[in-house]
């Protein structure tokens, strides 16, 4: 058993006893704005142990689930693991996700999968602590030893007297209990609930189409509001006559408004990529759509500039130049970079020298376009400032931080702004940038009226906010017994760079040359699930697989390889992976697909990658009819600790596998003159179900290792993975992404 | 602006609105019936997917005024408490992600095996090709399909 130091103090453990009509706990819920029945039902004497665990006299139990869910199940997993340690019934619970509350929790955001990574201590310190407090005060109360009090399913026994108490009776008492210094927390070898699948705690409200979303959110009086940004990255807003659409049936108003004041310095997810927009007010969504046709605005090219930005304290300039940009002189752009020197990120042994003995080189480069998000709902927030307070709903992956860039912009104190989180129709990083939740304000605060602000599809894909587009260069020198000898990754970006310098194969090369450049552009980018890895991963497992086959080697044996020699005798220090754990999935991954009876039958695929904390390996099957591959089946191994939810990770990572198919296959977002050539789903093109796998299996490793990442994993090597079975089925190999171009041309 | 009765999960709706308003909207702004959901508003996503007399329809592109007498039935009128097999073959099969898409994918499901109780994989991926899922669930859709046809 694990002995943990509560690092809570009395704030962040406020316990309120009998809290009124549950405070603040049906304040935020907005089902009980809807349906005042389902809100009365729930008991009113709430008996609050700490932040996540409130439990009444007849024994409800609710747990607060403190961060957003936008389907990677965080609503179901993290309060299982408080459930496991405060030693209660699943089914006997009730869930409810918590509002932005600094004071309570930590971390309330989706991002990098680490909501079970961060908060596995967090939550099971909170279940632990409770539970304590629960036996602390039966042993008060029965006069005897808190050593011998047990408790099983809610409820606290005394062995050698008989007496026994629910959770509930105890509850009042508990409250007055002072919190534990230190608790013991479980041996994951004794958990009950951790390591079984439950069901989506929202699963009934999505199929009956209750109100879960922040587009679904409705209040008396409110006005429907959208925004009109510049047709082109590169143009600004200039002028606009409201003239035009303001006698159109229900509209009330059309004014410009700046997203952010002029001397505000940009914090980490303060990106917008238009300043300054024009909102269009109105009685409901279909009256200003019609007006948001109509409306004549003009626009004008901006000069270039730089601006600052704070990153958690480190300083960044960004520069954005002036100018339309295009796909194709971003393409040009990207390949002369690759012949231009580029910045050093790491340097083992003496790559130069390595290359020039080398028997044979193999040289290949990469491309990904720009990608947009394209959440199934399109982004949306409720607003309603007034001069006392601003109170917003909607779905948002960071909170915390848009809270603070609001406040900034209203000069409203933090307290007096209430940001109630609702489910999100999709993240994958997009609702980290949550200039639209600061939009929905400003335009709540001119119109002095609750205001929903809807995004388009068209608005919504044409903001920005995408994916860079990469490109990357691989080369590998091969002795002439085909060892890899020296292996040199060149990449960079349009805005950004995808180089991780750390991660595999470095350390298992003895030569090994990293760099990377970037080129500045008006085009903004954001987080998109696994980050940079999404790509990387992609070129450097399809890259792999060939030199691998230049080695006359199988490309699961080559790997492992390199990862016995990265295990016995790493090269480097600051090598980002475990190899051990590496070849774990590998090896699994082999065994389950049964790689060595199918490989010289059928297409099969393989590929590896390390990101989030975790391991992931695939093995993809597939077969062409005529030019479109037919994905029969994926097997993927997955190493990511302690698995909490099996069934919903499992969900997770066959999401993961078919968006990463759908996004290595179709995913593209071109520019013409600044313009973004897609703005619909008719013309950006999605995976559906057909072109989904027949079949996926996912297992995992076993062990006791704490959870890790969990939601992106999956996806960054499925990509490899179908290149390399695509070359397997039509002899070709598909450097370029979206391979679509490519099978087209077939 | 044009009055008009609706019957929508079979009870009588009056609206007085623009006869050019989709029904999505209509639902959504103006009856309070938000299961039905805004993808992409050019019948290319399917998340807005209604039943006009018990057969799937894009109900981002359909007028008000194109209804008529018709029997609109949305996700809240599928079944009284969720129990509708399709909608217990979702929760069997636990194939929400994010759930947003979901409500469409149900009754094109239902839709579907109204027509064919017992379609074939093949049947099932054409049937289901425009309703799309951004969380890729569809192997999941298309087990929780089966399960459903067998009840
Ligand atoms: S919203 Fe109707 S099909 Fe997309
Ligand atoms: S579950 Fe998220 S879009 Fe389908």
């Amino acid at each position: 058993m694990a002995t943990i130091t509560t690092s809570y103090n009395r704030r962040s453990f406020l316990k309120v006893s009998a809290l009124s009509g549950g405070g603040f706990l049906l304040g935020f819920s907005m089902l009980a704005g809807f349906k005042p029945a389902e809100a009365a039902k729930l008991p009113a004497d709430w008996n609050e142990l700490n932040g996540y665990i409130k439990i009444t006299s007849d024994n409800v139990i609710k747990i607060m689930s403190p961060n957003p869910e936008g389907g990677q199940g965080v609503k179901t997993s993290m309060p299982m693991i408080v459930a496991e340690e405060l030693d209660v019934e699943w089914k006997s619970i009730v869930v409810e996700q918590a509002g932005l509350d600094t004071k309570h929790f930590t971390r309330q955001f989706i991002g990098g999968s680490q909501a079970i990574r961060q908060g596995w201590k967090s939550l099971r310190t909170a279940g632990a602590t409770a539970r304590q407090m629960l036996r602390e005060a039966a042993a008060k109360q029965w006069q005897v030893a808190v050593e011998e009090i047990t408790t099983e399913a809610g409820k606290l026994y005394h062995k050698a007297s008989g007496k026994s108490a629910t959770y509930g009776e105890m509850a009042l008492e508990a409250t007055k209990i002072p919190i534990p210094q230190e608790v013991k927390l479980k041996d994951s070898k004794a958990f009950k609930l951790i390591g079984t699948s439950q069901k989506n705690i929202d699963g009934l409200k999505i199929v009956t189409g209750k109100p879960l979303f922040g587009i679904d959110y409705q209040r008396e009086g409110m006005l429907i509001a959208m925004i009109v940004h510049p047709p082109a990255f590169g143009l600004k807003f200039k002028s606009f006559d409201a003239s035009s659409i303001k006698k159109m049936p229900g509209i009330k108003d059309a004014f410009p408004i700046k997203i952010f004041r002029d001397d505000y310095e940009k914090q980490f997810f303060d990106t917008t990529t238009f300043g300054e927009v024009v909102a269009i007010v109105g009685n409901t969504t279909w009256e200003v759509m019609q007006a948001k046709k109509a409306i004549k605005i003009e626009w004008e090219t901006f000069e270039g500039y730089t601006q600052n930005r704070n990153m958690l304290g480190r300083k960044l300039t960004e520069k954005i130049p002036a100018g339309l940009e295009s796909t194709e002189e971003h393409s040009a752009k990207m390949i002369a970079m690759q012949g231009k020197e580029a910045t050093l990120r790491r340097k083992d042994g003496d790559p130069e020298t390595a290359f020039k003995n080398a028997a044979k080189v193999i040289e290949r480069t990469y491309t990904g376009p720009f990608l947009a998000h394209n959440c199934m709902e399109p982004m949306n927030f409720f607003a309603y400032v007034t001069e006392e307070k601003a109170e917003l709903v909607g779905g948002l992956q960071k909170p915390e931080f848009t809270e603070q860039a609001l406040s900034a912009r209203l000069g409203m104190p933090l307290e007096k702004i209430d940001i109630q989180m609702t489910r999100l129709g999709g993240g994958f990083g997009r609702r980290s940038y949550a200039h639209w939740l600061i939009e929905a304000a400003l335009i709540s605060q001119e119109m002095k009226a609750p205001i929903k602000l809807i995004y388009t599809r068209e608005d919504d894909m044409t903001a920005g906010i995408y994916r860079s587009t990469y490109s990357a260069t691989y080369r590998a020198a091969l002795d002439a017994n085909n060892n890899l000898i020296a292996f040199h990754v060149k990449a960079g970006g349009i805005p950004e760079s995808p180089l991780y310098a750390n991660r595999f194969p470095a350390g298992a090369v003895d030569n090994y040359l990293a760099e990377d450049w970037t080129i500045d552009s008006n085009i903004t980018i954001g987080s998109f699930r696994a980050p940079r890895s999404n790509f990387i991963a992609a070129a450097e497992q399809s890259f792999l697989d060939e030199v691998a086959e230049a080695a006359g080697k199988d490309p699961i044996t080559f790997r492992l390889e390199l990862l016995k020699r990265a295990k016995e005798n790493p090269v480097g220090k600051d090598n980002d992976y475990d190899p051990t754990r590496f070849a774990g999935v590998l090896e699994l991954v082999r065994e389950k697909s049964g790689w060595e009876q199918l490989k010289s039958k059928r297409s099969l695929g393989v590929s590896a990658y390390f990101c989030h904390d975790s391991y992931v390996a695939h093995v993809l099957d597939l077969e062409m009819k005529s030019s479109e591959p037919i994905i029969k089946n994926v097997w993927c191994a997955i190493d990511c600790g302690i698995v909490v939810n099996p069934e919903a990770a499992k969900n997770m990572a066959e999401g993961g596998i078919v968006d990463g198919i759908g996004t290595a296959l179709f995913g593209n977002m071109t520019f013409t003159k600044g313009v973004p050539d897609s703005n619909n789903f008719n013309k950006y093109r999605m995976i559906r179900h057909k072109e989904a796998p027949k079949n996926i299996e996912v297992y995992f490793v076993e062990n006791n290792i704490d959870p890790t990442g969990m939601g992106e994993p999956a996806y960054p090597p499925v990509f490899g993975a179908l290149a390399n079975a695509l070359y397997k089925a039509t002899g070709k190999r598909f450097y370029s992404q979206p391979f679509q171009t490519d099978l087209g041309k077939m | 602006m044009a009055k008009f009765n609706l019957k929508v999960n079979g009870k009588i709706r009056k609206v007085d609105i623009d006869p050019t308003t989709p029904m999505l909207w209509v639902l959504r702004d103006h009856l309070g019936l938000v299961g039905t959901k805004y993808g992409c508003g050019i019948a290319q996503c399917g998340a807005c997917t209604i039943h006009l007399n018990g057969t799937a329809m894009r109900s981002c592109m359909l007028p008000v005024s194109a209804i008529g007498n018709q029997e609109i039935t949305t996700i809240e009128g599928l079944s009284e408490n969720g129990d509708h097999p399709v909608q217990k073959a979702w929760l069997e099969h636990d194939v929400a992600q994010c759930g947003y898409c979901q409500a469409g994918q149900i009754m094109s499901a239902v839709s579907l095996l109204k027509n064919n109780p017992n379609p074939s994989d093949e049947e099932i991926e054409s049937a289901m090709n425009g309703n799309i899922c951004r969380c890729a669930t569809y192997t999941r859709i298309k087990a929780a399909i089966k399960t459903a046809a067998k009840k």
